[in-house]
């Protein structure tokens, strides 16, 4: 198997595998080469899938034994039936779908409970580079220059969070990240968070 | 060997094969509504078949394919068709595997087809050989696994019209295929292949030693319709790129051009070859039963129009290939597939290839597709409870 299946699982999902119950069914969506879906199903008996966009991570994860189809979040969730997941993960893909409402009301349709994680654009160093700067933001998460990001809808976090609410989603759990990937602690609550989480992870369930 | 055991199951193999004679007690009722037996099969076996008898994989052949996947044609010598695969410590590993390849139902090789006998008459049954489906071809198969002892195969695999094969399997036969594999194939035949079929049956009816089917009792052989069926489908399998890579505008063995008509461009002289082989080692009258078989074939027409319904409820793992290049069988039709199992949510696996070869591909030389059937067969085999890859010194 793939070296990320034995333990050195990236430290964002790492996180999102804790949030996962043992023996579910997963979808990861936008699975690159698997690493999650791989740990999980060694570590968590998980019955995985994946759907990933570049034929690179779909063939090393098809290669390793996963389930994995090349597609994307725009266009393949639709087809699943309802309640087919226990668990529907969108890891720092969000901001990149044409379609984010859409893709998360699909997600929780097929799914109990939906994880998604994306760069925060409310973050201090976004509003610096905007506000002071004048550029459009290139930071530690958010790699690209304007004329290359596949990133075409970002969002603060208490803009997802108003979305979620319009959407009647339920968070179940919220939590800041630093660049790193590792978990802030943000006294001063949703609003510390969006100006000082450069990134933001949910637990989210139909409400 | 065990006497009592059916031929093929010994470790002792036969390079030519086993036949069988099937439906003798209960005829096999086709599609078309006849009874058709008893019949003769014909197929091929590698590797050793383990105790429980769970470590089959059922390889289906394509339209002109047989089941020598990785011995020599006994009529052209040629390797196998997939001889690159198969073999210890390969991706149809022998050493784990035990491998069935057998010719389908209407074809040339030693299964019973138009241009055997029809014991009623004495005569070639030729035109007279009832028109079969791809799901009449799978029932026959299910009856050879039935005459090995073999409940369920661990995987059915198969590229182009052994792709069909495999969906057929899979849908008709759930509970007896763990995994499958279609490979560059679709759930429905499509109007461009139904007429690029009707091209080379013309071709075959248009040439006077046909004799409207009957040349065996004629004793002539329609080789000039035949290869010029084989040259305009053989264009198919291609691309137009490997086309040009192998032979842009070359000429053949001259200067200049002949102001004339003969093959002046290899790729003239090579489409010749290709159809003048062809002839040698297949039947005309099976070309038109085979062909006919893939141009009914459409899954989700048998399944009250959705193709999702074929594969309600199934708990088989699937791994659906396609290739970049392949427009006889392009990916939209691998990528409908894939959809309609992701709406019963089955456990799929999908893989478009890079590969500027066209629909041969998946005959030829694609380390990817080999790392792709090695872990999904590895990732199935787990599920499956067979053991683990033996490793090599």
């Amino acid at each position: 198997m793939m070296s990320n299946s034995n333990g050195n699982l990236r430290v964002d999902l790492k996180l999102i595998a804790d949030m996962v119950a043992p023996g579910s069914r997963v979808l990861d969506v936008g699975c690159g080469d698997g690493s999650l879906l791989a740990w999980l199903g060694k570590h968590k008996g998980v019955d995985g899938r994946g759907i990933e966009l570049s034929m690179a991570g779909v063939t090393a994860a098809v290669s390793h034994g996963l389930s994995v189809i090349q597609g994307d979040a725009d266009t393949d969730l639709h087809d699943y039936p309802a309640g087919a997941f226990d668990y529907v993960v969108l890891s720092q893909t969000l901001q990149a779908t044409y379609a984010p409402k859409t893709v998360l009301n699909s997600m929780l349709r097929i799914g109990r409970h939906a994880i998604v994680s994306f760069p925060n654009f409310g973050h201090w160093r976004v509003r610096w580079d905007m506000l002071i700067k004048g550029r459009m933001p290139v930071t530690d998460t958010l790699v690209y220059d304007w004329y290359e990001t596949p990133n075409i809808h970002f969002c603060t976090i208490l803009d997802f969070l108003a979305l979620c609410s319009d959407l009647g989603v339920r968070v179940e759990r919220a939590i800041p990240l630093d660049h790193d990937g590792q978990v802030m602690t943000c006294p001063g609550g949703r609003f510390a968070a969006n100006f000082f989480a450069a990134q933001g992870l949910f637990l989210l369930s139909r409400g | 060997m065990n006497a009592s055991e059916p031929p093929g199951l010994s470790s002792q193999r036969d390079p030519l094969g086993y036949t069988v004679e099937l439906g003798g007690d209960r005829p096999i009722r086709l599609d078309c509504g006849t009874d058709l037996g008893p019949i003769t099969v014909a197929y091929q076996t590698y590797g050793t078949l383990n105790q429980d008898r769970s470590n089959v994989i059922l390889i289906c052949h394509a339209l002109t394919g047989d089941h020598y996947v990785a011995d020599p044609h006994p009529i052209t010598g040629k390797p196998g068709w997939w001889i690159d695969l198969v073999g210890p410590g390969r991706v149809f590993d022998t050493d784990r595997y035990f491998l069935i390849c057998s010719n389908v139902l209407g074809g040339c090789m030693g299964t019973t087809g138009p241009k055997d006998i029809n014991p009623a008459t004495g005569q070639p049954w030729a035109l007279t050989f009832p028109v079969i489906t791809i799901g009449d071809m799978v029932e026959v198969q299910a009856r050879l696994l039935d005459f090995l002892g073999i409940e369920q195969v661990f995987c059915v695999v198969g590229g182009s019209m052994g792709g069909m094969l495999a969906l057929e399997w899979a849908a008709s036969f759930p509970d007896r295929v763990f995994s499958a594999i279609p490979i560059a194939t679709a759930a429905r035949h499509s109007a461009q292949n139904i007429a690029f079929n009707e091209v080379g049956r013309q071709a075959i009816i248009a040439d006077p030693d046909w004799c409207g089917g009957d040349y065996m009792a004629q004793g002539k052989l329609p080789h000039r319709g035949l290869a010029v069926a084989r040259m305009a489908a053989h264009i198919t399998y291609l691309s137009e790129t490997a086309l040009h890579r192998k032979f842009g505008r070359n000429l053949q063995g001259r200067e200049g051009f002949s102001y004339g008509f003969e093959a002046d461009f290899q790729v003239e002289s090579y489409l010749r070859h290709q159809g003048s082989t062809f002839v040698e080692r297949f039947d005309a009258n099976s070309y038109f039963y085979i062909t006919r078989a893939m141009d009914y074939f459409d899954l989700a027409a048998e399944n009250g129009g959705v193709l999702a319904n074929a594969f309600a409820g199934t708990k088989t793992r699937f791994c659906v290939i396609s290739f970049t290049s392949d427009w006889l069988f392009p990916t939209s039709e691998s990528r409908a597939v894939v959809h309609a199992l992701n709406a019963v949510a089955a456990n799929v696996s999908f893989v478009e290839i890079q590969s500027d070869k066209g629909h041969d591909a998946f005959l030829l030389d694609e380390p990817v597709m080999h790392a792709t059937l090695t872990g999904f067969l590895d990732g199935a085999a787990e599920h499956r409870g067979l053991p683990r890859k033996v490793a090599k010194p």
